[in-house]
């Protein structure tokens, strides 16, 4: 299965990563390459095998519904790039 | 056909359409003090971004641990919706890039939800039992919420506040089981009035804690399914019941243009009362889901569900019931048990002793009245259960009339004071005395001679008359009853 | 004054203790060797600072019984750990700055335990790479030089390069790696030093900067089995932050090292024997069979019959895992933010574009499409259930012998830019690492002699889960017979 210039582009739209159409000619051989070394897993006989779900035996625990966190405003803006009146600020979005 | 009229039906110039609805909800979970995955506190209200921890910013390196109570709010609703609770279940990421969706993924479950297949049953005319239909729901899951966006503070900057990005959601999906809008609007308060009783919802659609995607297609009855379209983020029962109004008939312009229904997302304008495409099938997200590596899978043991259903109270089908076993009418049984404040507050009207039939007809027709008045809701009632089960218990053994049971009510309200103190202080005990009531009725006939006349003549609407004067002029304090039997003694 | 630089941790533990020399001594001592050493540009921050005010704070506690295992020993932390208001970068620019509020558990536990910092250490962007080539900050130049002359700048392995080459050119005395697919196993075996990914689970993740969540692991490196040993019991434990976490007891591994592996059972798996490695390798992994033969382990062919297939599968998941845990890098609350045209979605396109470099988008790249609408079943799916078969070799060799011994790396260290042409060869690199990383299983990498170039060789032990301690002992009698004195001839 290899990908098509289209595809990739599709991909990078949905990775959100902006590529020039070079980078973009760059990337088809170099993916598809990549792509075809992971498809020998084509030839393994998965059939009745389960996917591994947990790596190593373990419980997922669940915690006490207490308040234990936020009220940290200061922190959570520290590094933001950009922030105004306690909130983060991005591009406006029309909906 | 379960409604009283005929099936909901658009008409369009090549005959009739019906409509086919899903809705899915997405309730928050506002039992809960804290976050599905963080403990970052959940209340309404809060200055922008004072509830937001490490977790829910998705700083580099934070991890989910889930919130107990979320799960077993979750599960208690599931069971009251009648629902298969699934012992395990697994957590997945929905990946999509959006400002107010800090991981740039939103934990969920799509391939093992929580809960399983379940239903609710709707009644679409409350006075008539016939008229009940069953809505399947599919599926209850439970996953993030987003944060919000701010649009308009700025001309080119939008903000963000992530108080609400964590907070847990039940995302309740219905079969595709409605087929107009009142079966919608009824499903949607039903579903709401559930969640209420369980208390794992405050079903506040204004402040946002639950709000609809709603799933609307036309056909020919008898047809296959159409393309359907879904119109997201509705927040009130009236706005749904437009949109699959307006919706619906949309389509079926299209369709008899000859064009087809484009599979879309779609937003709804309150203002104008229509829908307008957000994001057409090409520009449909492609979620990407996948196991959240972060998480294992969830699994519930006998103690914790066994506990989850002994928590459960009384759900408004059964209480119906219930009170309908005591007499109510269906229909005051319906009114009763729709809010569960409502049903609360008669439980406790009959704990108190008054009798469910008589108890009910005066809630509905003389509280309600009395409370709209005020402006206040039955739990912020001036009077107590007791109080009014003292109240009914004077005009139950005859102390007084019913007619002087709203003057006492009014009292009541006004003063603080109870039924029978009222009733001394002001003298209103009603008169059983058959002989001021005969000297009363005799004035009153002897005054009216005309009006005899006409009634042993054939008027027998004059009786009405009669009554109301002696009841006037014995100031209501006669006993009606009495009133009754000594007028027809006297006249017939 | 002797070179403390020249000591192992347990070397330095016991100076310090006797009062043989200072903390302070130890911290002004490896301070210096760092800053003299900047053009193996292996820490990308310096925080002399930090290790000062440690050092002085366990020379004040000598001789009470409040010290900490670690008091005196300053380290060198990866940039993958999260340091409360020092620079944390994972290597790359699009967290440039990046001061976090908060640290991470594994270096909250080493500070507990009263260990200084000498300075974050370069690494590959995000974990990804096994060179050190891809960090945004420059290579890092392994201390290493190939005996024939040359001068060719050498790889130190990848991605915890800075941490390998640090404690290999003895300007920090032991340093945290992370291990997704060899990320700890590689360097160490490219600098002829130790390093150890425990079991999945065993370290937690919380404060770690994610790349591939079932995968990822820290770990010490440092110069000796019993250094790491002390390392990871500090750095171990339960956190209840972290939901993959293990709830288990930290078990005292120093106090049970042991060289005689009498009993012990060595499983030598035939499929590690591949075409086109060098003979050196092969040689050396002869050698190694026949030190712990010496040691008392007896010695059974076993097989493992997906090897072949780990890296493929490793090379679907972590991507996959990878582009989701990245995502939330998109200028929004953190790192760099590019100036864009347009709205949202183009800043986001725009500064993850500028911020990530050209590894990293690969990976995202083939981790969004092996999850995408209609390849996840092809891809994800069958990768995790090619990984579930990857396991059930390792517990059904299990069976058969106590540990696994084989080469860590198919070749020593390479030149820069040897291996940068072609992603597969460099993926190739951790053909001996990646399964065990795929079954969360214990595995530590020991130096076990030179090549013919006068480069390091590493040898590597596998254990079962939980079984850091057998590894830990096998290390040991593989470094007491061995007679790996072999040190960097100093260029720098």
């Amino acid at each position: 299965m290899s990908v098509s210039p289209e595809q990739v582009r599709h991909i990078a739209k949905l990775a959100r990563i902006a590529m020039s159409d070079e980078e973009l000619e760059r990337l088809v051989p170099e993916l598809n390459n990549i792509l075809g070394w992971v498809e020998q897993l084509e030839e393994v006989n998965t059939d009745g095998v389960e996917p591994l779900t947990a790596v190593v035996p373990n419980q997922l625990r669940l915690r006490e519904d207490k308040v234990t966190d936020g009220d940290c405003r200061d922190d959570v803006l520290a590094n933001a790039p950009v922030a105004e009146h306690g909130f983060f600020t991005v591009p406006k979005v029309i909906e | 056909m379960a409604d009283a009229s005929a099936p909901f039906r658009i008409r369009g110039e090549t005959g009739e359409w019906e409509v086919v609805v899903g809705l899915e909800v997405h309730a928050q979970i506002t039992a809960t003090a804290s976050k599905l995955f963080s403990g970052a506190a959940t209340a309404f209200g809060a200055e922008p971004n004072t509830q937001v921890s490490l977790i829910d910013a998705a700083m580099p390196g934070m991890l989910p641990v889930p919130n107990k109570e979320c799960i077993r709010q979750a599960v208690r609703t599931g069971m009251a919706l009648e629902a298969k609770i699934n012992r395990w279940s697994r957590f997945d990421r929905k990946n999509y890039f959006y400002a107010d969706l800090p991981q740039g993924y939103q934990i969920s479950q799509l391939f093992h939800p929580l809960v399983g297949e379940g239903e609710v049953e709707i009644l679409l005319d409350e006075k008539d039992e016939s008229s009940a239909k069953r809505v399947g729901i599919e599926r209850i899951h439970v996953e993030q919420d987003a944060g919000k966006l701010i649009h308009d503070q700025h001309p080119t900057m939008s903000y963000v506040d992530l108080n609400r990005a964590g907070v847990a959601l039940m995302e309740i999906v219905s079969r595709p089981d409605m087929r107009s809008p009142a079966e919608a609007g009824a499903y949607l308060r039903k579903l709401r009035a559930i969640l209420r009783y369980v208390g794992s919802c405050d079903g506040n659609m204004e402040e946002g804690s639950m709000r609809a995607d709603v799933n609307v297609s036309v056909r020919k009855p008898g047809g296959e399914l159409g393309t359907r379209t879904e119109t997201k983020n509705v927040n009130s029962v009236r706005f749904v019941m437009q949109v699959v109004e307006y919706e619906a008939r949309r389509q079926v312009g299209v369709l008899e243009e000859g064009g087809s229904v484009a599979q879309e997302t779609r937003l709804f304008d309150p203002d104008r009362g229509t829908t307008r495409t957000l994001r057409s099938k090409e520009d449909a997200h492609d979620y990407r889901y996948f196991p959240d590596p972060d998480l294992l899978p969830l699994e519930l043991d006998d103690s914790f569900i066994d506990e989850c259903r002994s928590s459960l109270p009384e759900l408004p089908d059964a209480k119906r019931k219930r009170y309908e076993g005591h007499g109510v009418t269906p229909y005051n049984a319906s009114v009763l048990t729709a809010e569960v404040e409502t049903a609360r507050w008669f439980d406790g009207l009959l704990g108190a002793g008054a009798q469910a039939p008589q108890a009910a007809n005066w809630v509905v027709a003389e509280m309600f009245g009395a409370l709209n008045r005020l402006g206040k809701g039955i739990e912020e009632s001036p009077i107590s259960p007791a109080q009014a089960a003292e109240l009914l218990g004077l005009v139950a053994d005859g102390t007084i009339s019913g007619t002087i049971a709203k003057q006492v009510l009014e009292i009541m309200l006004e003063t603080g004071e109870g039924a029978a103190d009222i009733v001394e202080k002001h003298g209103l005990r009603q008169t059983s005395d058959t002989g001021a009531i005969d000297a009363e009725i005799d004035k009153i006939l002897a005054a009216n001679a005309d009006k005899v006349a006409e009634y042993k003549s054939g008027k027998q609407q004059l009786f009405g008359f009669f009554v109301g004067q002696t009841m006037k002029a014995m100031q209501g304090r006669a006993n009606p009853q009495l009133v009754n039997e000594r007028l027809r003694a006297k006249l017939d | 004054m002797s070179d403390l630089t020249s000591l192992s941790i347990a070397e330095l533990r016991e100076g310090f203790r006797s009062g043989e020399f200072t903390a302070r001594e130890v911290a002004e001592q490896y301070n210096a060797a760092a800053a003299a050493a900047r053009s193996l540009n292996a820490y990308t921050v310096e925080t002399p600072e930090d290790a000062l005010a440690s050092a002085e704070a366990a020379d004040k506690a000598r001789g009470s019984d409040a010290l900490g295992s670690l008091a005196g020993i300053p380290l060198g932390i990866k940039d993958l750990f999260a340091t409360r208001g020092v620079d944390t970068t994972a290597g790359s620019r699009i967290l440039k700055d990046f001061k976090p509020p908060y640290e991470s558990t594994v270096t909250a536990n080493l500070r507990k335990a009263g260990a200084g910092m000498l300075g974050k250490l370069n690494m590959d962007e995000f974990a990804m790479g096994s060179s050190n080539e891809t960090s945004a900050y420059g290579p890092v130049i392994s201390p290493w030089r190939r005996k024939d002359g040359g001068n060719a700048p050498l790889a130190p392995g990848g991605s915890s390069g800075g941490s390998s080459t640090a404690v290999a050119a003895g300007i920090a005395p032991g340093a945290t790696g992370t291990d997704t697919g060899g990320s700890i196993r590689q360097p160490a075996a490219f600098t002829g030093i130790c390093g150890i990914k425990p079991t999945y689970g065993r370290c937690s993740r919380w404060g770690i900067v994610s790349f591939a969540s079932s995968l990822d692991q820290a770990g010490p490196m440092a110069r000796t089995v019993r250094d790491c040993a002390i390392l990871l019991e500090a750095m171990a434990g339960f956190d209840p932050k972290d939901s993959t976490s293990l709830d288990l007891p930290v078990p005292n591994w120093e106090s049970g090292l042991s060289s005689d592996l009498k009993g012990k059972r060595v499983g030598i798996p035939k499929e590690y024997r591949i075409d086109g490695v060098p003979d050196d390798i092969n040689v050396l992994w002869d050698r190694g069979i026949e030190l712990l033969r010496d040691a008392g382990a007896d010695i059974v062919e076993i097989s493992l019959p997906h090897t072949k297939y780990a890296l493929p599968t490793y090379y679907i998941i972590a991507p996959a895992e990878a582009s989701s845990n990245l995502a939330r890098y998109d200028g929004v609350r953190y790192g760099a933010r590019a100036e864009s045209e347009g709205g949202l979605d183009a800043m986001y396109a725009a500064t993850r574009a500028e911020g990530f470099g050209a590894e990293v988008k690969r990976r995202i790249m083939i981790g969004t499409y092996v999850l995408s609408a209609g390849f996840y079943d092809a891809y994800f799916t069958k990768a995790q259930r090619v990984r579930s078969l990857i396991k059930r070799d390792f517990e059904q060799a299990f069976e058969k012998c106590d540990l696994i011994l084989t080469p860590t790396a198919p070749s020593a260290a390479f030149a820069l830019g040897d291996k940068s042409a072609d992603p597969i060869a460099m993926y190739l690199n951790d053909v001996f690492a990646v399964p065990a990383s795929l079954a969360g299983l214990p595995a530590m990498s020991v130096p076990g002699g030179l090549d013919s170039d006068g480069l390091p060789l590493g040898l590597q032990l596998i254990g079962r889960e939980l079984d850091e301690q057998s590894v830990l002992n096998a290390g040991l009698a593989i470094e007491e017979r061995a007679g790996f004195d072999a040190k960097p001839k100093r260029w720098w």
